[in-house]
């Protein structure tokens, strides 16, 4: 039988041969939850009477989404993250380290592993060529006491990027226009496996951007080929012993195959309050932005902010925008200092805010006021999202927001970009 | 763009006929929903117990009707974050951005209907349990986030995949959960849902799934 990738890595994890549409319990590698859902984790674990985790090297509580806590209730709830942590097995990310989705990219998901988290950001690492998906606390809560899941293996919709990526135009474009073309609901229980030239020569840092987004179209899992980038990926981060190729096979069964031809794709925005409410930047009027965001888990890693920096550099700011800058990680944070970045956003008026999911959750670190606009990297502008319902979110790339913090509307990165 | 199954560059006739679980046991292939394959004794559900008739399969309350793309920020918004570890407290903002007056209309036993990807976004089990705890018993959609969905049926909420489009607000509604249809009493029209997936039968029957793993000491779907 020919395999997708998600056939191929579920197949392998049940012991048995799946195909789409079959339902299993399957091992899990790597089991994680976050401060926004780990506490009600931990609740359900003590509910089924477990005191442990299964698998002590590849459970992990992050503390990310208000790191650190800004009011009480949290406080208690991070301490009784750290608490459990000790009791249970499972490791901690305290404060520190940054982002959940980037520190299991950087250091625990492999090429054909299966990635449970509560996030729904967890298919982030399906750019490692991981079953990388989100779930609630109480399916993570089982997870992390049995190491495994039950799973439907999904169909698989194939996207050929091919052609070539115009000046200004980065991976958040092509998974914006993407978003725009099939809808917030266009993958729903859906693989989305991404192939064509223009995925095999992105790096990983454009690869995660895009896995990352798959849950904005509804996907259960965003899937990228394990390649030689992927290997070059992994050595750089000490890790070269837990690469192993994962390719679908040729003649596998695609539900859908969408072609992509990314010549014809400018710089893209999601205008409020829905994902899939794309449009090129070129065709709108001028947006004065209020805060710019660069960072979150869809683009605040390194190359994001070598990009960013690129534009900054040697520019000020708008008077009239707050430009919020935030490294995914701790790893990000360091090398984004020893590159002299860190410099160049401060010199242009950015803020820097410790690494983390900042502003995006909508809990603090720059929640927006009645009537204000931000543009942000991030992945999502539902009403509401950054703390305010009466605010509006657009999204872009981290050129586009770097462009536009300078120009203090929303600008086309090809205006700066020489 | 072009796509190898259709003509269509359009988003409506992309995904038209898109729904959650284009499965059934038999044959793999989409399922229009016309036949409810109940395989065990649903009434031992919890949730299911508060119908005054003593059936526990047919819940009977009024439905409040909510548009597409429902968010989870919308049910259960980020800026109450800090109160994830109160969740009855949590639940009295259920839905806010989306009506501010809904926590003090509902009553316990009512419905809500929505349009396409109720409950889509963050994957915080929160949203479901606090549309649980506000009292809503069922939740109808013309498709569900796959998340938000897996999460309800996890906690117990029913979650049923199927045309709302005859359902307007403070409908009274009648649904059948074993012979898998809902009649619209206030127009007098019966309505089918889509067959859970015979797994989510047996989490739901176990009365969610912290139930069913406490009772086997492990999965046994």
């Amino acid at each position: 039988m020919f395999k997708t990738i998600s056939e191929k890595i579920l197949s392998e994890h049940a012991q048995r041969d799946l195909k789409a549409g079959d339902i299993a319990v399957v091992n899990v590698d790597v089991i994680f939850a976050q401060d926004g859902t780990g506490p009600l984790t931990v609740t359900q674990m003590k509910k089924m009477g477990f005191e442990k985790v299964a698998n002590s090297k590849k459970s992990i509580f992050f503390i990310d989404h208000a790191a650190p806590s800004p009011r009480k209730e949290l406080s208690d709830a991070h301490k009784l993250l750290r608490e459990f942590t000790q009791s249970s097995g499972a490791i901690l990310s305290d404060i520190n380290q940054g982002i959940c989705h980037q520190i299991i990219a950087e250091k625990y998901a492999c090429p054909g592993n299966i990635v449970i988290g509560a996030d729904s950001h967890t298919c982030t690492a399906g750019a490692l060529g991981a079953f990388a998906t989100g779930m609630g606390s109480t399916d993570i809560a089982v997870g992390f006491a049995l190491a495994k899941t039950w799973m439907l293996v999904p169909h698989t919709i194939k996207v050929n990027f091919n052609g070539v990526l115009n000046k200004g135009v980065f991976a958040k474009d092509l998974i914006i226009y993407l978003i725009g073309i099939i809808g917030a609901d266009g993958a729903t229980y859906r693989a989305l496996e991404f192939s064509g030239e223009v995925s095999a020569n992105l790096e990983m840092d454009d690869r995660f951007t895009i896995s990352n987004m798959a849950v904005e179209a509804g996907a259960k899992v965003g899937l990228f080929c394990a390649d030689e980038k992927t290997r070059k990926y992994l050595e750089s981060q000490g890790r070269s012993e837990c690469f192993k190729d994962i390719f679908p096979d040729n003649s596998a069964y695609y539900e859908q195959v969408i072609e992509v031809n990314c010549s014809e794709i400018e710089p893209m925005v999601c205008l409020p309050h829905t994902v899939d409410n794309t449009i090129s930047v070129s065709k709108i009027d001028k947006i004065k932005v209020d805060q710019v965001l660069i960072g979150t888990c869809t683009n605040g890693r390194i190359s994001d902010l070598r990009i960013a920096a690129n534009i900054l550099q040697g520019n000020e700011i708008s008077k009239s925008v707050r430009l919020l800058i935030v490294p995914a990680s701790r790893d990000v944070y360091l090398k984004a200092i020893e590159e002299g970045l860190i410099e160049i956003f401060v010199k242009a008026g950015a803020t820097i805010i410790n690494p983390g999911c900042g502003p995006c959750v909508g809990v603090h670190q720059g929640v927006l006021s009645d009537g204000e606009i931000c543009l942000s990297t991030q992945n999502r502008n539902f009403k509401g999202r950054m703390g305010n319902p009466n605010a509006f979110i657009y999204l872009s790339s981290p050129a586009t927001a770097a462009a536009s913090a300078i120009k203090g509307y929303i600008t086309d990165p090809r205006e700066v970009l020489y | 763009m072009k796509f190898n199954n259709s003509n269509s560059n359009s988003k409506e006739n992309f995904n038209k006929d898109n729904v959650i679980f284009n499965f059934n046991k038999n044959t793999g292939t989409e399922n229009n929903g016309t036949e409810y394959t109940v395989t065990e004794d649903i009434s031992t559900v919890e949730t299911f117990s508060l119908n005054k008739n003593g059936d526990a399969s047919i819940l009977k309350g009024r439905v409040f009707k909510f548009g597409d793309d429902i968010s989870t920020d919308l049910i259960a918004p980020g800026r109450y974050f800090h109160l994830r570890s109160n969740l009855p407290e949590l639940a009295k903002h259920v839905l806010e951005d989306a009506d501010p007056d809904f926590a003090n209309k509902v009553k316990t036993g009512d419905f809500i209907a929505a349009g396409r990807n109720f409950g889509l976004g963050s994957s915080r089990e929160h949203a479901p349990t606090i549309i649980k705890i506000a009292g809503i018993r069922a939740v109808l959609a013309q498709s569900f986030a796959r998340i938000f969905f897996r999460n309800a049926i996890n906690i117990g909420l029913v979650a049923l995949i199927c045309d709302t489009s005859k359902i307007d607000n403070l409908d009274i509604l009648e649904i059948d959960l074993k012979q898998g249809h809902i009649n619209n009493l206030t127009k007098n029209i019966q309505i089918q849902f889509n067959p859970l997936p015979d797994v989510m039968i047996k989490i739901l029957n176990d009365g969610g799934l912290v139930n069913h793993i406490t009772k086997y000491k492990g999965f046994n779907l």
